[in-house]
């Protein structure tokens, strides 16, 4: 299995995302320079968080265009798994790979936060070692994390059960209070109708020892290595 | 460096210079007028002819000014600054450097120093907070050092109207909501700047602290301390080697931005008028500082880069002159070839422009173009502007002609140093000290308010805003234990940081205060299972000319010698910041030392929250009998955060300072966490025992605390009293044995002062409950009153 990492100008938690695959998940990993035109060889990529561009004209909007995502969006088409932490939730979202949008938070101020969310679906390739209703807790450290879509997406996430995360209570109780940034229905991740690609804003590569303060983020990349063996179980 | 604060007044006279003047630099005449527009006197001046043997043009004597700044300079702290200790084995690299390095084993070295960024903060505090930032990480991965951790240390003036009780020494309800609302944007702007920079740089800020006090109103401070990782072989320093070798300049272009930042900024105290200098405060682009960490590392990495030194304070001046002073040699450079974002810059406004994110480098001739492929990778301006030459001389050259010729080490390290005079400041006349109130008095309610006083109260509001945790390696985050922990990745060990400094008591008394600070910096990092290692620090005081604050400087300077000599930690370098001064006002002296702690084993990193219901609280004492302590008498009581916050006195004197038990305690702590035989520690500081007994059951997230002293003192002195020395630790009851024996070998009191519980908040004093609540009324009081006093104000409009 081969992991590739992203790396936009701006990218800042591309090392963290390497150190979670690599050093605590022990797989095989790579980043990937922006300006790469093909992604061939990799089994699944992650958009890691930072501020690609500087975030500069709005969030993920810069980092859509580079060279790399042209062949990220043609990796997922092919049905290729794309994870997008924060940052890359944004440029998915920019990109097209995800609906909505991720707003200024509704505080207007950075949080970084340890904040729990909720498994809302184990029928995707990041969260099938989860239960479903399981809670995870998990930091989050953004000042763009507000998602939004219309009503007739959010109808089409539910219908689809493409919401795959919402922030929670510690007990996983859907409250206002437990939602950290205004997100349209305590939105924290959501997948694509196919469920290859999927955006979250909290930062599971940071939630993967308990010496820093939670191990929860390991069941999404464990449910993305055993997607993958699965996988590759089938084509062999 | 980055820029600093420097005499206002001048720069508004050299506005129309900034501007497109048609005059050349080279015609306009160096009158006296002129000579002291720029800062320097007469004196100076005379050394300045005598260096060249000529008057000096507009150019140079611009360089000069800049150079010779007190910012750039030292030249009235220098002569002091000798007298801190500076050597110890783990130190490879003291004071002079962009960072002090030391060696924390496994082959790493790590580099790191604070640096103030006070005047801009004030004028503009958004960017100049966040300019702050960037100047200290620049100088950080100037070293080859990657930048981990970040923290801040801020000074505010008052944001609430204080105690409700008439006011005696300190003018704290006498000032107006005007004052307060303006104190409370400037703390929102520095917040949201200092998160802007670092948190898109990807450093985390793990740590600082603030407090709140009058004197600062006018004058905030912003200190930053910045600590980076490199590998002992890869560290890199700012001197020029090999005649010949190319200069070249990477990074953003510049402009006319921070002109005069440096020198004239940082030598005058501020006026009315400063809020109008806000064209003068630099605007970072945390983006490009990102692509620079990354672009010079890897450059670095190709070999082929000889010297780098980054572009802060005095700009191409400074960098340019200091590597050819420190290498012994010359540097030319010509400044038609310098990135420029406007076309039609004098020499002189590019030799001062302090625009940020730009660095200058030294390759091995013959391997330039591997440095510069690295620059295009990361899509950086990175031109080659000139060579090193062995006559020791800076050239400055402007489309081929000379516009500037200066020996670089004259200019770099001959600049004049000074022993101003000193006076003891006359004691304040009729000082009424704080009464102590009845014995056995319920003092529940003025704990709850001393808990929701801002400097008591909950941080969370600005540290939620800071990314804490970007490179995954934040053990101890803001709040959890003393001291910051992050962790050496591929090592087993982990790194502590604290900073601390409290101006009222350097105000009282500069020498004990600034031995409090040094002792409460290194007993965080032990309190968290560090050995304190090395220190840096951050020199806050008023106007060097007055011989007030030349000798609070003095004193300070003696303490933090008298401290670190005693507690054996090296000072490895700092900043000074002179001039905090409004309308004639000095702020109080705030010294702020910064302490890094290693930890040997990662897992044994501690934090202050109490762990298990049954745990066994212990008050450890570093005076080998606690009987023997001498009492938070009403003196050093009307000096603490308690008789500020309660009685509305700030007078006295600080607390007596004991630095063999300091030792001791420190020595006890660092041995106890190493066999990991404590649950929980924290020191005993602000707002004395009952707050730290308070913010351990409030960091454990439901545990409490039911405690029981005997104490000869006051009530309000035995429970509020700030003494140092003091750690309040749990431990299981399996291992209360082993703590008590290992205590008194270390020779430190160690007393059984209750249990961690569940329900009710109870301490007793001599047999009489004096504050009996519950946690989460408590805990109200704290962790909301940040929020309570700053939501909902509408900074932006106010703006």
């Amino acid at each position: 299995m081969k992991f590739g990492v992203v790396v936009f100008p701006g990218s800042n938690c591309d090392h963290d995302a390497y150190y979670a695959l690599g050093q605590v998940m022990h797989q095989s990993v790579e980043f990937l320079w922006h300006q790469s035109e093909q992604v061939a060889g990799f089994d699944a990529i992650v958009l890691p968080g930072g501020f690609s561009y500087g975030d500069y004209l709005r969030t993920g909007a810069i980092a859509r265009f580079s060279p790399v995502m042209r062949a990220v969006e043609k990796f997922a088409r092919d049905g290729g798994l794309v994870l997008g932490i924060c940052n890359g939730f944004q440029i998915l979202c920019e990109a097209g790979l995800l609906p909505g949008v991720l707003m200024r938070n509704a505080g207007l101020r950075f949080i970084c936060r340890q904040v729990h969310i909720r498994v809302e679906t184990s029928d995707t390739p990041f969260t099938g070692a989860a239960k479903p209703g399981q809670v995870l807790q998990i930091p989050i450290a953004h000042a763009e994390g507000n998602y939004f879509c219309d009503a007739a997406t959010l109808a089409e996430l539910e219908r689809h059960r493409q919401i795959v995360f919402r922030y929670t209570t510690p007990e996983g109780r859907e409250e206002a209070a437990a939602n950290p940034n205004g997100s349209l229905a305590n939105i924290a991740g959501v997948c694509n109708r196919e469920r290859n690609v999927m955006g979250l804003m909290p930062h599971p590569e940071r939630a993967v020892e308990a010496a820093l303060g939670s191990a929860d983020g390991l069941v999404i990349f464990r449910s993305l290595i055993e997607s993958l063996a699965r996988q590759a179980t089938v084509s062999a | 460096m980055p820029l600093h604060e420097a005499p206002f007044k001048f720069v508004k006279d050299l506005g129309p210079l900034a501007s497109d003047d048609k005059m050349l630099d080279t015609e306009i005449r160096i009158t006296p007028e002129l000579v002291a527009e720029h800062g320097l006197s007469t004196e100076e001046y005379a050394r300045i002819r005598k260096i060249l043997g000529r008057d000096p043009n507009f150019t140079e004597l611009g360089i000069f000014s800049v150079m010779w700044s007190e910012h750039c300079s030292y030249k009235s702290s220098k002569a002091h600054l000798r007298r801190l200790p500076t050597r110890a084995p783990q130190v490879l690299q003291g004071p002079g450097e962009n960072a002090g390095v030391v060696d924390i084993g496994d082959g790493l070295a790590a580099a790191f120093k604070m640096e103030s960024h006070n005047h801009p903060s004030y004028v503009e505090p958004f960017q100049g907070a966040a300019t702050g930032v960037g100047g200290i990480l620049r100088d950080i991965f100037t070293m080859g050092a990657r930048p981990i951790a970040v923290l801040d240390s801020l000074r505010f003036g008052p944001i609430s109207s204080g105690a409700k009780t008439p006011p005696v020494n300190p003018p704290d309800n006498a000032i107006d909501d005007e004052t307060i609302a303006r104190n409370r944007r400037i703390l929102d702007g520095v917040v949201r700047g200092i998160a802007h920079y670092g948190n898109c740089f990807g450093v985390p800020t793990v740590g600082g602290e603030v407090q709140f006090e009058p004197g600062y109103s006018a004058n905030p401070l912003v200190n930053v301390l910045a600590l980076g990782i490199a590998k002992k072989g890869d560290l890199f320093f700012a001197k020029a080697r090999g005649a010949g070798n190319p200069v070249i300049y990477v990074g953003a272009k510049t402009g006319r931005d921070g002109i005069h930042g440096a020198s004239l900024l940082a030598s005058a105290e501020f006026s009315e008028e400063s809020q109008q200098k806000r064209p003068n405060v630099q605007v970072g682009d945390p983006f490009m500082e990102k692509l620079l960490l990354e672009a010079c590392l890897e450059a670095m990495q190709t070999g082929a880069v000889v010297a780098i030194q980054d572009m802060g304070a005095a700009g191409l001046t400074s960098s340019s002159c200091e590597m050819a002073s420190r290498g012994g040699l010359g540097i030319e450079i010509e400044l038609a070839r310098v990135p420029q974002r406007e076309p039609t810059m004098t020499p002189y406004e590019m030799m001062l422009s302090e625009s940020q994110e730009r660095m200058l480098l030294v390759a091995e001739r013959g391997r330039e173009q591997e440095v510069l492929t690295v620059f295009a990778k990361w899509g950086l301006d990175a031109v080659e502007i000139g060579r090193v030459t062995e006559d020791g001389l800076v050239r400055v050259l402007h489309h081929g002609s000379i516009v500037a010729e200066i020996p670089a080490h004259a200019l770099a390290e001959e600049g004049p140093v000074y022993q101003r005079p000193l006076a003891a400041p006359v004691p304040a006349a009729n000082e009424r000290l704080a009464e102590f109130g009845a014995a056995g008095a319920d003092l529940t309610e003025n704990f709850r308010r001393l808990l929701a006083a801002p400097a008591i109260a909950s941080k969370r509001w600005i540290w939620e805003q800071y990314d804490y945790m970007v490179r995954t390696n934040t053990l101890e985050r803001p709040g959890a234990g003393d001291a910051a922990v992050v962790r050496v990745k591929g090592t087993k060990r982990a790194l502590a940081l604290a900073s601390d400094g409290n101006g009222r008591w350097c105000r009282l008394d500069p020498f004990v205060g600034a031995q409090l600070a040094v002792a409460e910096a290194a007993r965080n990092v032990a309190c968290s299972g560090a050995k304190p290692w090395a220190a840096t620090n951050c020199l806050n005081f008023g106007n060097p000319e007055k011989p007030e604050v030349m000798w609070q400087f003095s004193r300070a300077i003696d303490g933090i010698a008298a401290a670190c000599t005693a507690l054996d930690i090296p000072i490895t370098g700092g900043n000074v910041s002179f001039y905090n001064e409004t309308l004639g006002r000095s702020i109080d002296p705030t010294p702020v030392l910064g302490v890094l702690g290693m930890i040997e084993d990662a897992s044994r990193a501690l934090g202050m929250a109490f762990r298990a219901e049954g745990d066994v609280i212990v008050l450890l004492d570093g005076r080998a009998d606690a009987a023997s302590s001498p009492e938070n008498g009403r003196r050093e009581f009307s000096s603490s955060e308690y008789a500020r916050t309660i009685r509305g006195i700030a007078a006295g004197a600080p607390p007596a300072v004991d630095l063999a038990a300091e030792k001791r305690l420190i020595a006890l702590l660092v041995a106890l966490a190493s066999e990991g035989a404590m649950q929980s520690a924290h020191d005993v500081s602000d707002g004395g025992l009952g707050v730290t007994l308070a913010e351990s059951c409030f960091a454990s997230g439901g545990l409490s605390a039911r405690v029981s002293l005997t104490s000869r003192e006051a009530d309000e002195a035995a429970l509020f009293g700030e003494r140092g020395a003091r750690a309040v630790v749990s431990v299981t009851p399996a291992n209360l044995a082993r703590v008590l024996s290992v205590a008194a070998q270390y020779g430190v009191a160690a007393q059984e002062a209750g249990l961690v519980v569940r329900g009710e908040f109870r301490i007793e004093l001599n047999g009489r409950a004096v504050v009996n609540a519950d946690v989460p009324s408590l805990n109200d009081a704290w962790a909301g009153a940040l929020e309570r006093l700053l939501r909902g104000n509408d900074f932006r409009k106010a703006e």
